[in-house]
């Protein structure tokens, strides 16, 4: 790996850009996520920041279930993220459709439609399990790389 | 440059939910805008044919997590209804402390979002620091931080001890305080007022021709609030809704800002009069009939549609969340704004489209 490289890997693994899509999610999990960037719990002390354009972030916090319309727009997204990118998935129902999942126009978790790095459980997710995600995420650079 | 379509989200930074609006452009002034939906529809109401009614009220809860308490209330008075059973008093206080509770935590959020998208984001920063308190007491009292779970049919499940109960009202001082230091940036500060007055202004009649609902409505001149119906206990307790006259976002801002230091008073008049007593009467029984009830959410009234024929599984299950009511107005709000005030202006109405698509 060349120096340059080796450089940009240093520093996107020391300030991390955030992407935040609700995937059509209750709000639980969203108002955790932004719950975290705010002081109490303060996800920005890692350096990360919210963004809101895709092509911007090297990270992509999905929340919510997908459905058939909303599956594009997920997709289009991981597209355009800066690569490697890393997806997390939030909440019992990013990961499998959760208390939705038997629901008519619910297709299951976001796994069905972009490939998933790291999964938080919870219902919603707690902010300490979000922290511990992107924490994660942060290692799934280094392998990526 | 005659009306150019722009797409305005569904994935933008001000909205942390997917709403999408086309906005027909002339130069930098908007002329039209239409709300274009589907992207959180779960088919949520459906599930009443797979989740007996007492199942339900866990995925009622999920229709919303900013006000998913509120959701259950709803849902559980109707089925107390149909199945003609009365909580206990205590239940009732306890419903709406909680229930307030959930207004305060959510009129935060709200607060916080709305300085987000005018770019003040010290202000958000400091207004979802006192949310965090709120938060705490939700986890003390209830176990969760955002999804309850409280709400049962003919009572609750949790209770508040004396402990807990002296340790709500330090709690509640300190908000109460963070919020007064607030207030002066919130209600009169120069940028504040440049980005809200005078935008997206809608008149008392015309709100009420759209069929809107909550502070939206109350920001406008008329003076509604679905709690003076008396559910739970609110009839018991003393409250005047708010009102403002201007219509404009400023005015929707001061509603939701009196109703923080209406919630904390009706918490604290609820705990001086909570009885003792029992928490839950037990349930026989399957329901039947039909019935409507509504409830007083932080954005405004809900309506549950609740049909059974006596079996496990409901009929029809019909909801009708304030957002969806208040949308229409946007249509109305929104043309002649220039671009970089629609953010303010869609915001302003509180849009929560989990709500509205369930």
């Amino acid at each position: 790996m060349g120096f340059v490289a080796r450089l940009i890997g240093k520093a996107r693994r020391s300030s991390p850009w955030l992407l935040h899509f609700d995937c059509g999610s209750c709000n639980g999990c969203d108002i955790e996520i932004l719950a975290c960037l705010t002081p109490v719990y303060d996800l920005e002390r890692f350096g990360v920041v919210n963004v809101g354009n895709p092509k911007h972030a090297d990270i992509l916090l999905v929340t919510g279930t997908v459905n058939q319309r909303n599956r594009q727009v997920l997709a289009v997204l991981f597209e355009q993220m800066a690569k490697p990118g890393v997806v997390v998935a939030i909440g019992a129902c990013a990961l499998s459709g959760g208390v939705f999942r038997e629901a008519p126009n619910v297709l299951g978790g976001v796994d069905r439609v972009i490939p998933v790095d790291v999964y938080v459980p919870g219902c919603p997710a707690r902010p300490e399990a979000i922290i511990d995600g992107v924490l994660l995420a942060l290692e799934k650079f280094r392998e990526k790389e | 440059m005659a009306g150019t379509v722009l797409p305005f989200g569904p994935q933008h930074p001000v909205l942390p939910e997917p709403l999408h609006l086309n906005l027909t452009i002339e130069d930098e002034i908007v002329v039209a805008a239409m709300p274009a939906f589907g992207y959180v529809h779960r088919g949520l109401e459906k599930l009443a044919d797979i989740r007996d009614f007492r199942q339900m009220i866990q995925v009622v809860e999920r229709v919303c997590g900013i006000c998913s308490m509120i959701h259950a209330l709803t849902y559980c008075q109707g089925l107390e209804e149909l199945l003609g059973v009365e909580p206990p008093r205590r239940a009732r206080f306890l419903r709406v402390i909680w229930s307030e509770l959930h207004r305060l935590h959510s009129h935060l959020l709200w607060l916080g979002l709305f300085a987000d998208a005018m770019g003040f984001e010290s202000l958000f920063m400091q207004l979802w620091k006192i949310r965090e308190r709120i938060m705490d007491i939700n986890e003390a009292t209830a176990g969760n931080r955002v999804i309850l779970s409280v709400n049962v049919i003919g009572g609750v499940r949790r209770d508040l001890d004396a402990g807990q109960t002296g340790w709500l009202l330090t709690e509640l001082a300190e908000v109460e305080k963070g919020i007064n230091a607030l207030g002066r940036t919130i209600l009169s500060d120069y940028t504040v007022q440049q980005r809200t007055r005078g935008k997206g202004v809608i008149g008392g009649r015309q709100a009420l021709e759209f069929g809107c609902v909550g502070p939206m409505l109350r920001a406008s001149g008329v003076s509604q609030d679905i709690r003076l119906l008396g559910y739970a206990a609110y009839g018991e307790l003393d409250f005047a809704p708010v009102v403002e006259q201007d219509g404009d976002c400023h005015a929707r801002c001061r509603v939701r800002f009196a109703e923080l230091g209406q919630s904390i008073d009706l918490i604290r008049q609820a705990l001086a009069k909570l009885p003792a007593g029992d928490l839950s009467v037990p349930v026989k029984g399957r329901p039947e009939g039909e019935t409507v009830v509504r409830a007083e959410q932080p954005r405004g009234e809900c309506l549950y549609y609740i049909k059974a024929n006596g079996g496990r599984f409901l009929e029809r299950l019909r909801i009708r969340t304030p957002t969806f009511a208040n949308i229409p107005a946007l249509t109305a709000m929104l043309p002649g704004l220039e671009l970089a005030d629609v953010p303010v202006v869609l915001l302003s109405i509180d849009p929560c489209i989990s709500c509205t698509e369930r």
